[in-house]
């Protein structure tokens, strides 16, 4: 075998991909709901739960007699991990199987991918995970997190006398659009609380990278400087695990070199033994141990639908349950799922959610929500140290960053546009 | 007000001299308000506790630290330890047992990052005499890293009584740190002396900041010297600590690409399922440590990691076997579509853990004897589970290279790797041969799947990430070459660590990318081509 051959052998491995998409069979009457969620490939470890989740809430509002009077269907697809196949399975889903809604994405290079296909189309997509913002469709409604309700609080956590008082920060991230946007707000926001530019280190690393043993050493330099220095994690997916590992093996503890992630939650925490990471951070809008009779319930109805009473639940599930939950209501208030009056609807659409809070949707398609700020426990659990008195309304620009001077998200009257300067419909106002 | 009050009482009871009576009476006083809502005071009470020096204050703390002390609903604080869906209590100071107690009747005292570096502090002071020697170091550790004025006669003393050197040692150095930021001019200046002999990058910082603070020429000048001599250290540190993570990472990358050497290089299959086997490797792993968890008693729990490396070689050699067996021999000399075989394989056994095991990953713990790491100087430290898996990978690829070179099975499986009719003629079973060299790559695949499992995820992608850095060592490394496979990685290693600090993680891997296309365009057979007949073929 020559080399030749090899390379070519190579190329033909790498632009292969599979897919398997699972279209039940139509039935009369029933309202459909899409759900676009990778069930094989890298994101599966995330994404698979979140599918469970959106079906969790089919059989719910069946069990209770439907949506207007009709059964609800989910038809579940997988994109696969696969960028470009988001957007196919996206126009499948609209044009073909005619779904009312689709919950689904979690990367948002798959958010990007779809957009245009909703917008096109005139679909309706409920994105449920935390993310960079600087965006705002009027065909998405975000129903996680934006920087200003998770890394900007986070932040000023560390920040204050009780989080440490850090005057150094490491911002470490996975190489990819949310890190290097997130990163960049949180430098505007550093620099202008006046935190000097030699007390910033920011370093990327490849997705599923695994030997940290250079990167950990470079932070504990750093920090050597004297002063407290932290490190904001937006480590993504499966290089986790052995950054963790890394950080335990290298001797620093969380009272030394605090890490606060974005990226990691009582899902990622089930494939680590966690006894070497207690006092290490996480900032995301609810966690499993917040003790309420929603999220009792909420647990106790996962655990009863996955048959499962070891698998946790995290944010961007009880994000998902709160999208479903406003589209529900939404669509009971407009008499129908006509995505237009949907969409009316739902602004002001309020619901109790499992954080606690009573989480409420905006005109600029972002959801109020409090920000809490977990430790990592010995049994793979947070403990909320902190958290806000009330929700705080999301901003899909953020105020830190020159370029969003001035530009406004609101798709009601009189502004109707989700990245604007000036109402749209300006001379119509007297 | 209140809470002023009484944080201005604790700290002036802190500072009067008591008598025996009174400490016991201020030690219960001190450990109740512990109990309190509110982070300040709790603190307040830590740093009282610390200065108190009453030794019986030092399991409270440490109970505090891990999380062990409760609040009942009562108020009172006790220390709880689980037992079954119980709770155990007992007295925090006397340990006096104190009945027990459901999950809702009590309530954990919170502890947050500041609270635990005060702990430290606090115990610190208490183990700094009398304590074990590892509690009296971390106490003299801990006096380096937060300077406290007021504990500076406490360490004069502590210095003096101190016979352990190593303890000793590193008592000097505290001292000298705390001298140096508040002393006489020739404190000052004897201290800079003692602190140029260490290679502590936070006492280089501290020299630092002292020499910009300072106005004294004579003591500007001794900072220098000290500094230089200390950076000269680092540096020689510096790159001893990037050429061992380099020879680490390549030990990694040559455990992953070993048994691609015999099945890629040796027999010349296309193998796109290699990276799986690791992958049923760090499963089987995982099985084992389960099945060690529920039958065995909690003292074996660290042989877990011995016993799978066996299960995984047979696991994964079996699958390896059956798979030659069923599809690859098929196949031979069709290698597109031996690759796109094994391809829809390795999707194929993907998914299928994917469904038994689940989508998320799999908690794999490192034993004991593999957590941690040792202290080198200069504040670099060298992690065991690197050394484990750098002993583990050089025993593997030296077994392996006896089996290839003094065994009857090598000897067979060269002969037909070199030349097929000849060695039927033979009389060797060459199907049969076939069939156990496959399984012998798969089975190395799988050891190399426990050791991964160790460093990283143990989830369905996880030989994806490999089989990438897997064929480039091997392709690298010249087909067919066990040592060539060995040079490549640890070059690959190598390289990749001394690029990651000056390009980044992600340009240094597109360097290295480059680089070896480059290469293979210059020496298409890498860098140790077999030569001779056999290889034209």
């Amino acid at each position: 075998m020559t080399s030749r051959n090899i390379v070519k052998a190579l190329a033909v491995a790498g632009s292969l991909a599979a897919s398997a998409a699972l279209v039940p069979a139509q039935a009369q009457d029933t309202i459909k709901v899409g759900v676009l969620h990778s069930l094989s490939g890298t994101m599966a470890i995330s994404e698979t739960t979140l599918k469970d989740t959106v079906l969790m809430m089919v059989d719910d509002i069946n069990k209770h007699g439907g949506l207007l009077g009709k059964k609800v269907e989910a038809v579940v697809v997988d994109p696969a991990s696969n960028w470009p196949l988001f957007a196919e399975k996206a126009r499948e889903l609209l044009q073909k199987d005619k779904v009312a809604v689709v919950f689904g994405c979690w990367t948002s290079v798959s958010r990007k991918s779809v957009l245009p296909v909703f917008e096109e189309l005139n679909g309706l997509l409920f994105y449920p995970v935390q993310y960079e913002g600087e965006e705002s469709s009027n065909n998405v409604f975000y129903t996680g997190a934006a920087p200003n309700q998770q890394a900007i609080p986070a932040v000023e956590y560390l920040m204050s006398k009780e989080g440490g008082d850090v005057k150094r920060w490491v911002l470490e991230g996975t190489d990819y659009v949310y890190p290097r946007t997130t990163n960049k707000i949180l430098e505007a926001f550093l620099k202008s609380k006046g935190v000097a530019a030699s007390d910033i280190m920011i370093n990327y690393t490849p997705f599923g990278f695994s030997d940290w043993q250079t990167e950990v050493a470079a932070i504990k330099k750093f920090a050597s400087a004297g002063k407290k220095t932290a490190v904001v994690s937006t480590i993504n997916g499966d290089a986790n695990v052995p950054f963790y590992k890394e950080l335990a093996n290298q001797g620093i503890k969380a009272s030394d070199i605090p890490v606060v992630a974005f990226s990691v939650g009582e899902e990622e925490l089930s494939g680590i033994d966690t006894k070497n990471l207690v006092g290490h951070l996480a900032a995301w809008n609810y966690f499993e141990s917040v003790k309420n009779p929603t999220n009792t319930a909420f647990i106790k109805q996962w655990h009863a639908f996955i048959k499962n009473d070891k698998r946790v639940t995290n944010d961007p599930m009880e994000a998902t349950y709160i999208g479903f939950k406003m589209w529900t209501q939404a669509v009971e208030q407009a008499g129908t799922t006509d995505v237009n009056a949907v969409r009316q609807a739902m602004y002001g659409q309020k619901v109790k959610t499992p954080s606690g809070f009573t989480a409420v949707m905006n005109t600029n398609h972002h959801l109020s929500k409090p920000v809490m700020i977990g430790e990592i426990q010995p049994n793979g659990q947070f403990e909320v140290v902190w958290q806000t008195k009330n929700t705080i309304k999301a901003d899909a620009w953020s105020p830190y960053l020159p370029e969003d001077k001035g530009k406004v998200a609101d798709w009601t009257f009189p502004w109707v546009c989700g990245n604007c300067t000036e109402p749209k419909y300006k001379s119509l106002v007297n | 007000m209140t809470r002023f009050l009484h944080v201005l009482l604790l700290a002036l009871l802190a500072l009067a001299p008591l008598s025996g009576a009174a400490r016991a009476a201020d030690l219960k006083d001190l450990v109740g308000q512990l109990a309190s809502d509110d982070f300040d005071s709790k603190i307040a009470a830590i740093r009282a506790l610390g200065a108190l020096g009453d030794g019986r204050a030092v399991p409270v703390l440490k109970a505090l630290e891990d999380g062990a002390l409760y609040t009942t609903t009562d108020h009172k604080l006790v220390v709880a330890e689980p037992d079954d869906d119980k709770y155990k209590l007992y007295d925090p100071v006397d340990r006096a047992a104190l009945g027990e107690a459901t999950d809702d009747a009590i309530d954990k005292v919170r502890v947050n990052n500041r609270m635990r570096s005060e702990i430290d502090a606090a115990l610190g002071s208490l183990t700094l005499v009398g304590g074990r020697p590892q509690d009296r170091l971390a106490a003299a550790q801990e006096a380096l890293k937060h300077p406290l004025a007021e504990r500076n006669d406490a360490l004069q003393k502590a210095y003096a009584a101190e016979h352990d050197p190593q303890v000793k040692a590193a008592l000097g150095l505290a001292l000298a740190a705390a001298r140096l930021r508040a002393g006489t001019r020739e404190q000052r200046l004897a201290a800079v002396n003692t602190l140029a002999s260490s290679t502590d990058p936070q006492i280089r910082s501290l020299l630092i900041d002292q020499r910009d603070a300072s106005d004294d020429p004579e003591i500007k000048h001794a900072i220098d010297t000290a500094l230089g001599s200390i950076n000269g250290r680092l540096r020689l540190i510096g790159v001893a600590v990037t050429f061992f993570e380099g020879i680490s990472l390549g030990s990694i990358l040559l455990l992953a690409a070993i048994g691609l050497a015999i099945t890629f290089g040796v027999m010349g299959v296309i193998n796109m399922a290699h990276g799986e086997m690791i992958m049923l490797g760090a499963y089987t792993t995982f099985v084992v440590q389960q099945l060690f968890r529920a039958f065995l008693p909690p003292q074996w729990f660290d042989a877990y990691l011995v016993a799978a490396v066996p299960a995984a070689f047979l696991v994964t050699g079996a699958i390896g076997v059956a798979l030659e067996r069923g599809i690859i021999r098929f196949l031979y000399g069709r290698s597109l579509e031996t690759l796109l075989a094994t391809w829809g394989v390795s999707l194929m056994l993907q998914q299928l853990v994917r469904t038994i095991f689940g989508a998320p990953n799999k908690e794999v713990s490192n034993p004991s004897w593999m957590t941690g790491g040792f202290e080198l100087i200069g504040g670099a430290t060298i992690t065991w589970n690197r050394i484990a898996i750098l002993v583990f990978c050089f025993v593997v690829l030296g077994v392996l290279a006896l089996v290839l070179r003094r065994t009857t099975f090598g000897l067979h499986m060269r002969a037909v790797t070199q030349n097929r009719e000849m060695s039927a003629a033979m009389g060797i079973r060459t199907a049969a041969v076939d069939a156990l060299t496959f399984g012998l790559g798969s089975g190395i695949a799988g050891m190399a799947g426990v050791a991964l499992s160790q460093i990283g995820n143990v989830s369905p992608n996880l030989g994806t990430i490999y089989i990438v850095d897997s064929f480039m060592v091997v392709v690298f490394g010249g087909v067919g070459s066990l040592f060539g496979t060995l040079a490549g990685a640890m070059t690959l290693g190598i390289v990749n660590k001394l690029l990651e600090p000056v390009a980044g993680a992600v340009l240094g891997k597109v360097v290295v990318l480059v680089a070896i296309i480059l290469f293979i365009q210059k020496r298409p057979r890498g860098l140790f081509a077999l030569k001779g007949r056999a290889a034209e073929s």
